[in-house]
């Protein structure tokens, strides 16, 4: 909503108050920032030696052994995700009670328990030890978390293509898993793109979780860093900044996929991540089986 | 099924923990992110800049960059605050932005042409406000605002990894010592946080179907 339309554009008095508020604030700000400066300098944390370890080769390395971890496993993850929740959602949209019921109880399940402690019962479960258990137990996890979440995308996204694609499949004389295949699946993918695209921004910062498992990544290397030189406020702002760039590079990309390929069509995420009913949905396509 | 009988105290007082954390860091939340969400829609630019600034950072730092910062930053700096509040310093500056944006797309879902006419009816600013806007506005931030408390619910098991005694703590105690009764605990806690999230998405709904129109 413009707030424009709320009230009349502002007349020289008006003006001249905002321009106040707008000094009052910079200040307020700028004293902000300066005490966390002040802050960060009394307690000696601009000291060289602390931020040394960033330009060694041999910790800049270390670092970009983890991010190459870390991204593979978002990779895994995403793609593992994407292919158990493709079939999960498809399973929740069957006609076959049988079918249908545990597909729903999976997903719930999954969507409302904590990844971390989904990431912490797998580690047990393969026997608690740090490398490949940490690392699997992170991307198990995730497979299990993204996977009930892309679920709900997929049926918001088949529920979102106007019911006259399969009326006109059926008609054609073609079988449901031809219609899913062909006609339904297809155009829902389009749909679905940019909120994949958004699910896996999540994914990846889920990925550092794998410094409580003791997993290769960019956290887990942080901490070996932090450590060694005793700087974990210059590594955590690192790790945060590298992180920081990598979504927003996927939210450009999330963006971009909205506009080439889904137009105004848009998985509302909110209902999907939260499992609520839309806001004045009746169209029965949000109907929690 | 025994292994959980015998520790019911521990897993109260747990259980305990992990609602205090969601409450204290839930109201926060909700305080915080509603100052930045009208700092990012009010006239003064430097404060939308400043929100914007605020809400991609916290939104794009995993929740444990974060925790890492003021559970070992802040001693480091000479605040010490003990283990509690470290935690929910992190996890309010996390949830706040998410709150910010989930308050920001339910009032941004109002129709324009529901400020046009009440502004053409001759209402001022705040009469429509008043009147038209927020109204409407408070019912549709329910679901996102509740979709982010769910979020929170679930991040608050981070703080395992932050010495403080909750749910996911427990657990993961539990396991250690007793790895051959894995399913009963993992299932047995998983249910106490499925208990919240529901307890919460129930609210919603109920909140959601009294205030709809018609």
């Amino acid at each position: 909503m413009a707030s424009s339309v709320l009230f009349d554009a502002p007349g020289p008095r008006t003006q001249a108050r905002h321009r106040l508020y707008a000094i009052i604030s910079t200040i307020i700000l700028a004293a902000v920032a300066a005490v966390i400066l002040w802050r960060f300098w009394v307690a000696g944390q601009f000291d060289p030696d602390l931020w040394e370890p960033f330009v060694t080769p041999r910790i800049v390395n270390a670092l970009l052994w983890g991010l190459s971890q870390t991204l593979l496993m978002a990779v895994v993850a995403v793609l593992g995700a994407v292919i158990l929740g493709f079939a999960l959602g498809i399973a929740k949209l069957s006609d076959h009670v049988p079918i249908r019921w545990p597909a729903w109880l999976v997903v719930e399940f999954f969507r409302a328990v904590p990844l971390f402690m989904l990431i912490l019962g797998t580690w047990f479960l393969l026997g608690a030890q740090p490398g490949w258990m940490g690392y699997w137990a992170v991307v198990i996890g995730l497979w299990l978390y993204n996977g009930s979440v892309i679920a709900e995308i997929t049926r918001a996204g088949i529920g979102a293509l106007p019911k006259g694609q399969s009326e006109a499949a059926y008609a054609l004389g073609m079988r449901k898993s031809t219609v899913m295949q062909v006609i339904l699946l297809p155009q829902a993918v389009k749909i679905m793109l940019p909120a994949i695209i958004s699910q896996s921004i999540v994914a990846l910062k889920d990925t550092s979780l794998g410094y409580a498992v003791l997993a290769p990544g960019l956290t887990f290397i942080g901490k070996q860093v932090f450590t060694e030189f005793r700087n974990v406020i210059p590594t955590a702002l690192v790790l945060a900044a590298t992180y920081i760039v990598l979504n927003l590079l996927l939210t450009w990309l999330a963006t971009w996929a909205q506009k080439r390929y889904a137009g105004e069509r848009k998985v509302d995420m909110t209902v999907v991540a939260a499992g609520l009913a839309p806001v004045g949905d009746d169209s029965g396509a949000g109907d929690a089986a | 099924m025994q292994v959980l009988i015998d520790n019911a105290g521990l897993l109260l007082d747990a259980f305990g923990m992990t609602l205090k954390l969601l409450v204290v860091a839930g109201l926060l939340s909700l305080v915080w992110g509603t100052v930045l969400a009208a700092m990012r829609v009010g006239p003064v630019r430097v404060l939308n800049v400043a929100g914007t600034f605020y809400v991609t950072v916290f939104r794009n730092t995993p929740l444990l960059v974060i925790l890492l910062l003021t559970f070992f930053g802040l001693p480091k700096l000479g605040i010490t605050w003990g283990y509690f509040w470290p935690n929910i310093i992190a996890l309010t500056l996390y949830t706040s932005s998410f709150v910010c944006e989930a308050l920001r797309s339910g009032v941004n879902s109002i129709p324009l042409g529901q400020a046009e006419a009440s502004r053409s009816l001759g209402m001022t600013f705040g009469q429509s406000m008043r009147e038209v806007i927020l109204p409407q506005a408070f019912r549709a931030v329910v679901p996102p605002v509740a979709s982010v408390l769910i979020a929170l619910t679930k991040n608050t098991s981070l703080v395992a990894i932050f010495g403080l005694p909750d749910l996911t703590a427990r657990m993961k105690d539990l396991l250690t010592d007793h790895a051959t009764e894995l399913f009963w605990i993992f299932f047995g806690i998983a249910l106490a946080y499925v208990l919240i999230v529901e307890v919460i998405s129930a609210i919603a709904t109920l909140i959601e179907r009294r205030w709809r129109v018609a």
